[in-house]
């Protein structure tokens, strides 16, 4: 079981990282990802979204979804919608700083395919809830990793004399490629001995 | 490339006063009620309209899986692995989809030919799922096929087509063990693929761990099976008692043949 | 700034406002399920088909729909013809289906769609809307076209299914890999880039010529 958790944190962080080998995350990925500062904000935000989805998506599928299977994508995207809303009114009262630096970050995540890519993938592999819990994190750590990875090296490149036609989108992709490049890398890490 | 937050500030932003004076809450629910009830309708029609199409692609899927690793039975029933062994029956209450499920394939005499396992485990990538046939008194497969891989196109996806990799597992006794190509020189070993090595092995790996698990259980059903067979056709309640003496023998038989 | 026409509203988004390669919005479907062209078309014709159904669905209501609900609504129109494309796509093409796996679902997600409505359907007719809805619809599928093509004829040297370089060609496996989207989207924005830049220069340079004479 322990090992099992384990695989499914580090296959979900790097081995099929969200965002660099599944493509999931993307729109913070292309847009907040220019200071390393905000990248991490981004990403704890992130990861506690990630894991309340991954929790209700849990509950959701236990205890509802049986009887009407057609609901899913419908009552998915509302509870990550409402879910967002309640963790964007907690962390106001709790902690008006920290509401502050996250500011613009937290609605922006439910518009992000991560979150929903998370209940649906979890659904489809049949995880229980301890399962769901370790890839939550594993896919939040890993949105993460790549998005300050990707600030760092944007950072450093803000001021290279890049051609001008490659400003943009277009530079942050070839990166991106050659991240997603680095991170195949990782497959077979996993694989287990003989 | 727009700006995702202007992106957000377009869709999302809900004007700064949020409910003016002519639109009622009233008003607001019953148009979210009206709209889900419609989507709600649209739903549920699509889902009886599609479901049989759907239903039989996955019966026949499977079939076909089942047809392929068992070389075509005439027919074939689904058991279910509940805690405490191997069962045609759910316990009362439970869900079928909570279980693994195990499929025992007939030929046209109605012979037994062997079971339908599914075995799962990590590949090079990503999980890889395979259903392979096994006869568990003689501890051997009798075939393999690959029903979900994410292994690389090109080198890992062999296991899935490559035919010569596949047909080794017609037939062979398990444990197995993976060597490297052209080393073959027992029985029970198979030849890796060249370039996939790691896919090859996991695939091996993945299939030693389900005949582990599963053998056990297998025996304790047929064993049971036999034990009601002969007590129906002799109707003699000593016949039971002897029935633990036919075991050993059997299991001492798979034990030599899997060392 | 004239009066769009209908011609406009479907053109715009087919190539001008292209949604993926001028736009760059709704990138994960555009490099998750590129590698066949099979999957990229399949992608694209269930995305026009969401689109095209949101748009006259939000168009026709936009008077009923709450501005501080419209959201809401929108997405609850959106999640119910992605449900509807997933059940008519899992019943029609199983097996591109199960290739695309969980991105089906995240057409939901995609910001196109929601783009859109909001952008467009919640305030023109209805028919203007649909006309809108082709034309993103129709851009979507091209630029999924694009990179499938480049992907699968690179990647696996078959076109559709069909081989079309023989036997002697050794694919370039990258490319139906997850870095092969990053970087052929990547490489078509920057010609893209590039092309836009020489037209620029040749009109200024077409320019101070004109003032010289």
């Amino acid at each position: 079981m322990m090992s099992e958790l384990v695989w499914i944190f580090f296959s979900a962080m790097v081995v099929n990282n969200f965002t660099l080998v599944l493509f999931l995350g993307l729109c913070a990925f292309m847009g907040v990802s220019s200071r390393v500062e905000t990248a991490l904000r981004m990403g704890a935000a992130n990861i506690f979204v990630l894991v309340l989805t991954s929790i209700s998506a849990w509950a959701l599928n236990r205890f509802v979804l049986e009887a009407a299977p057609y609901l899913r994508i419908i009552s998915f995207i509302i509870v990550i919608a409402s879910l967002v809303q309640i963790v964007e009114m907690v962390i106001k009262k709790v902690s008006p700083t920290l509401f502050r630096q996250l500011g613009i970050y937290l609605p922006l995540i439910t518009t992000n395919c991560a979150i929903l890519g998370l209940a649906i993938f979890q659904t489809n592999r049949g995880y229980g809830f301890w399962e769901g819990l370790f890839f939550a994190l594993g896919a939040g750590a890993g949105l993460t990793l790549a998005l300050v990875l990707m600030a760092s090296i944007r950072e450093s490149t803000e001021f290279s004399d890049v051609p001008s036609i490659a400003k943009g989108t277009g530079l942050v992709l070839i990166i991106a490629g050659s991240l997603s490049l680095a991170f195949m890398g990782f497959a077979g890490l996993l694989s287990g001995g003989a | 490339m727009s700006d995702p937050a202007t992106l957000h500030d377009t869709a999302h932003a809900v004007p700064p006063p949020p409910l003016t004076q002519d639109v009622s809450t009233v008003k607001l629910v019953f148009t979210l009620v009206f709209a889900g009830v419609i989507a709600g309708v649209l739903l549920v029609f699509a889902f009886h309209a599609t479901l049989p199409a759907i239903e039989a692609h996955k019966a026949e899927v499977l079939r076909a899986a089942i047809g392929e690793v068992l070389k075509g039975p005439a027919r074939y029933e689904t058991l279910y692995v509940l805690p405490e062994g191997i069962s045609a029956t759910l316990p009362s209450g439970a869900r079928e989809k909570d279980f693994e499920k195990v499929f025992y394939g007939f030929d046209a005499q109605d012979t037994p030919i062997g079971f339908a396992l599914v075995a799962m485990g990590p590949g090079f990538q990503d999980q890889i799922k395979l259903i392979f046939g096994f006869d568990p008194r003689a501890g051997r497969l009798l075939g393999i096929k690959v029903l979900e891989s994410k292994e690389t196109p090109g080198l890992g996806d062999k296991i899935e087509k490559d035919a010569s990799f596949r047909t080794q597992f017609e037939g062979i006794a398990a444990p197995l063990l993976g060597v490297k190509k052209g080393e073959k020189s027992a029985e029970n070993e198979i030849e890796m693929i060249t370039g996939a090595t790691i896919s090859s092995r996991a695939v091996v790996r993945n299939l030693n761990q389900a005949v582990t698990r599963l053998q056990p259980l297998l025996l304790a059903y047929l064993d049971a099976q036999a034990k009601v067979g002969t007590t129906q056709e002799e109707s003699n309640p000593k016949a039971t008692a002897s029935t633990p003496n036919r075991v050993v023998p059997v299991d001492a038989d798979l034990r030599s043949a899997a060392p | 700034m004239r009066k769009s026409t209908a011609q406009e509203d479907l053109l715009r988004g087919i190539w001008r406002e292209n949604p993926v390669l001028v736009q760059v919005l709704g990138l994960c479907p555009t490099l998750a399920v590129t590698n066949t062209v099979e999957n990229s078309l399949v992608m694209g014709i269930a995305t026009f088909a969401v689109l095209l159904g949101s748009s006259f669905f939000v168009s026709l209501f936009k008077r009923f729909i709450p501005n501080e609900i419209r959201i809401s609504v929108y997405i609850l129109i959106i999640a119910t013809f992605v449900t509807v494309a997933e059940m008519c796509l899992e019943a029609l093409v199983p097996e591109v289906h199960k290739a695309l796996g969980a991105f089906i679902a995240l057409i939901v997600v995609n910001c196109i769609i929601l783009g859109r409505q909001e952008a467009f359907a919640a305030k023109n007719t209805v028919w203007r809307s649909v006309l809108d809805a082709i034309g993103s619809g129709l851009g979507f599928i091209l630029a999924m076209l694009m990179m499938g093509s480049l992907r699968e004829v690179i990647g696996y040297g078959t076109f559709l299914g069909i081989p079309l370089f023989g036997d002697s060609y050794e694919p370039w496996v990258v490319m139906i890999l997850p870095p092969g989207g990053f970087l052929t989207l990547g490489v078509i924005l920057l010609t893209l880039g590039y092309v836009e830049e020489r037209r620029r220069a040749n009109r200024v340079s077409a320019m101070s010529a004109q003032e010289r004479a």
